[in-house]
């Protein structure tokens, strides 16, 4: 069967963590707010993500016995997606997946690190290490003394994060090393300028730093959970590209309906109305997959179906929401080329978005596997 | 009436194995894929048939009364009967009109002697029902339609055009929209609705030849055309709500339609499973890289139209612009099946050039021929520019 499993149900946990979360968004994040942060260090307001961690969002994810809620990836879509209609940042994306490969990896053994996360430590996830989302083989190692060596790149919240979990390479075997900012040497983060403003990332030099075997998860399912958590962060991000679709395409409507030109507002004019309703068509069909994936992805190893779920999710929400944010600066004219007009935002999240956990073309080929052999 | 899971599940088992006994041969000649494409007495005849055979079998309009033609069960029935045609990949249940639209819309609100007249001989396709909305000057503003019916005594007197009348040139009877009233303020207000014999003098049908050489649809010419008084359903200027009415019957057994399916549902699977064999540069076509992303952009489409029924249906996931999916359905699902068709062409390579009636033609030609029939979707009822402007200013808002 090529189209497969096409479950699609919204629990009821989802559905009140979407109301909470948009209004939470809606609240703290107004565009305003969101521009404040463009230029800062951290790039969010800590008092927020402080509020974030009160919500308990930090352990959605995570088990009851680690302090989470236990209700699994499933109900993390809401709030990304609310995030993401807001362009609130903050590191809960890094944290949530960091926590997601450390659980999925280690389970029980890392217990106390997960409790740290739940209750608002700040993790990242380290993991690519060049221009090629694909790569399964990590160039950062670990020798047979614990000790690193190596560059990760594009580290998000490097800066604030105060343990890395870092996949590499250790004699031929896959392993997570678990590094925490104090062992870093200074100098080794240097922050990248990033295309979105509202997101930070950095380059992060291991080389030198020491890890002790309690602090290495090694095992054959490590494999698998980096690349189950390569596709959760495929779908985190696709429920953020989502949301930033909607509010995106609400931009440009507002805009349509004030803006006259020829004596006209220029919504009525098709060449604009048109590819509107494209957008719109293609956000509806964002939300159709990512709740979709919501449904079939859960704690375990994912399956045939959740993988081309979060890849489908991946494939459409970032290939709209560039289109969204494309066609919102086009369609404000000369108000559209300014820094001051929001289209700019989007069409930078969507940049960025793409760029995470691989582009549309990247998971199309993936999928072109799994469809078609 | 509660059913039980139990009733169901025998039922599914039950329709299920008399489809599979009963799915006919392959005719020997290409059957319609829609009711729209009824073109020939032969294909017409086959469809007849078929629909008989499955009425006899209880498995259309079961959730009619008993005292005409149906079983009086539970709606859930017919929807698992659909559901099963569509499965088994059975012919169409081409007599869509009277089935779903004038059909229920009779048993809804028609008298006693109307239902006894015409539902049956629904049920059995004895009587072919057409639909006369469209006219040459008003395709997409139906509301302006200009049709005139004129009360004379015990008759209304016809005169004017209709078009795109699907077996118009087989019906018996039509559903007819018509302007009692041309003086309203509102337009809509100045419409009636009748059920008209098409078989009386005055009403002529020149059958259209489609874009595929074959003959589907009719222009159906009324020149002082008398029909009996009591063929208006309602009263005079009710044309439009009840014209409306019949849209919602669309829905299904559960909204009151008999049931069967109007179109066997072609998938890109489907599709995929026909290529097997081709070759392109001397590989299988299935390893082109390009035409692979093609393939994966038509199943997330396909995917896409499956998934957005089942988040229609959930009210927290389909409030941000609401109606969006609904309105917006027939642009998808006939632009997806539009696009679809004309890749299934392309991954032909050279085959794709032959036509119907070329006897190296793949499946006879099929993938070709829907594809020029696709555009009856994209068109009918509403072009596809028409409902992107119906979704640009119902849904988003946009001014006219």
């Amino acid at each position: 069967m090529i189209i497969g499993n096409t479950t699609l149900t919204l629990t009821e946990e989802q559905g009140m963590l979407m109301d909470v979360a948009r209004e939470f968004c809606r609240d703290k994040s107004p565009v305003s707010a969101v521009r404040e942060q463009l230029d800062t260090e951290l790039g969010y307001d800590a008092g927020v993500w402080k509020e974030m961690i009160a919500l308990g969002w930090t352990g959605i994810a995570l088990p009851e016995h680690c302090g989470g809620s236990g209700l699994g990836v499933s109900a993390l879509v809401p709030v990304f997606e609310a995030m993401g209609r807001a362009l609130l940042g903050t590191p809960l994306l890094t944290t949530s997946l960091a926590a997601q490969l450390v659980m999925r990896a280690a389970g029980a053994a890392q217990e106390s690190v997960l409790a740290d996360i739940a209750s608002g430590k700040i993790a990242t996830l380290a993991l690519t290490e060049d221009a090629d989302w694909g790569r399964e083989h990590f160039a950062v190692s670990l020798d047979k003394n614990g000790t690193l060596s190596g560059m990760k790149r594009f580290v998000p919240d490097a800066a604030v994060a105060e343990l890395f979990v870092v996949p590499v390479q250790r004699e031929g075997e896959l392993v997570i090393a678990l590094v925490g900012a104090s062992q870093l040497p200074d100098g080794a983060i240097r922050p990248n300028t990033l295309i979105d403003e509202t997101k930070r990332a950095a380059n992060v030099d291991f080389t030198g730093v020491r890890v002790d075997e309690n602090s290495v998860i090694s095992g054959e399912q490590v494999a698998n959970a980096i690349n189950d958590t390569r596709l959760i962060g495929a779908l985190l991000v696709a429920a953020e590209a989502t949301g930033s679709a909607g509010a995106c395409l609400d931009t440009i409507v507002e805009y349509l309906k004030t803006r006259k030109q020829f004596g006209k507002l220029i919504g009525s004019y098709q060449a604009l109305k048109h590819p509107t309703v494209d957008i719109l068509i293609d956000t509806d069909s964002s939300r159709s997959f990512i709740y979709h994936a919501a449904t079939v992805v859960g704690d375990e190893t994912l399956d045939r179906d959740g993988e081309i779920a979060c890849r489908m999710a991946k494939a459409q929400a970032t290939d709209t929401l560039l289109q969204a944010g494309d066609r919102a600066i086009q369609f404000h004219g000369g108000m559209g080329f300014t820094y001051e007009c929001n289209a700019q935002l989007y069409l930078r999240r969507a940049q960025w978005s793409q760029q995470q956990f691989g582009d549309a073309q990247h998971h199309r080929t993936r999928l072109a596997k799994l469809l078609l052999g | 009436m509660s059913v039980s899971e139990l009733e169901l599940t025998e039922f599914r088992a039950e329709v299920s194995a008399w489809m599979h006994e009963n799915n006919p041969k392959d005719p020997g000649f290409l059957l319609p894929q829609t009711f729209m494409e009824v073109g020939d007495e032969r294909q017409l005849e086959f469809l007849r048939e078929w629909q008989h055979k499955v009425w006899a079998a209880g498995y259309l309009g079961m959730a009619w009364p008993e005292a005409y033609g149906g079983r009086g069960a539970d709606p859930a029935f017919q929807t698992i009967a659909d559901q099963e045609m569509r499965r088994h990949a059975v012919p169409i249940s081409f007599n869509i009109i009277g089935l779903g639209w004038a059909g229920p819309l009779i048993n809804d609100i028609g008298t006693t002697e109307e239902k006894e007249k015409y539902l049956k001989r629904i049920l059995t396709a004895e009587d072919v029902w057409c639909q006369g909305f469209s006219e040459p000057e008003n395709g997409s503003d139906l509301g302006n339609a200009q049709t005139r019916a004129v009360r004379d005594g015990d008759e209304y007197v016809i005169n004017g055009q209709k078009i795109w009348t699907t077996m118009g040139n087989f019906a018996q009877y039509m559903i007819l929209l018509a302007r009692t009233n041309p003086d309203t303020p509102r337009k809509y207000d100045g419409l009636s609705f009748f059920l008209s014999p098409m078989n009386i003098a005055g009403v002529e049908t020149r059958p259209i030849r489609k874009l595929t050489g074959e003959y589907g649809f009719t222009e159906t010419f009324f020149t002082d055309a008398r029909i009996p008084a009591d063929c208006l359903m309602g009263e005079e200027g009710q044309g439009w709500k009840i014209a409306m009415q019949t849209l919602q019957y669309e829905r299904g057994a559960e909204a009151g339609a008999a049931g069967g399916q109007m179109m066997v549902r072609v998938t890109v699977e489907d599709m995929i499973n026909e290529l097997q064999g081709v070759s392109r540069d001397e590989a299988a076509v299935l390893e082109d890289p390009l035409l692979r992303d093609e393939l994966v952009r038509a199943v997330m489409e396909e995917k896409s139209q499956i998934l957005g029924v089942r988040r229609g249906a959930i009210p927290g996931l389909s409030s941000d612009y609401p109606g969006s999916l609904l309105l917006s359905g027939k642009l998808r699902m006939s632009e997806s099946t539009r696009r679809m068709r004309q890749l299934a062409i392309k991954l032909q390579g050279a085959e794709g050039a032959l036509y119907v009636g070329d006897e190296e033609a793949r499946q006879g030609g099929f993938w070709q021929r829907a594809y020029l029939n696709s555009f009856s979707a994209t068109i009918g009822g509403g072009t596809s520019q028409v409902q992107t402007n119906i979704v640009a200013e119902h849904v988003l808002g946009l001014p006219k």
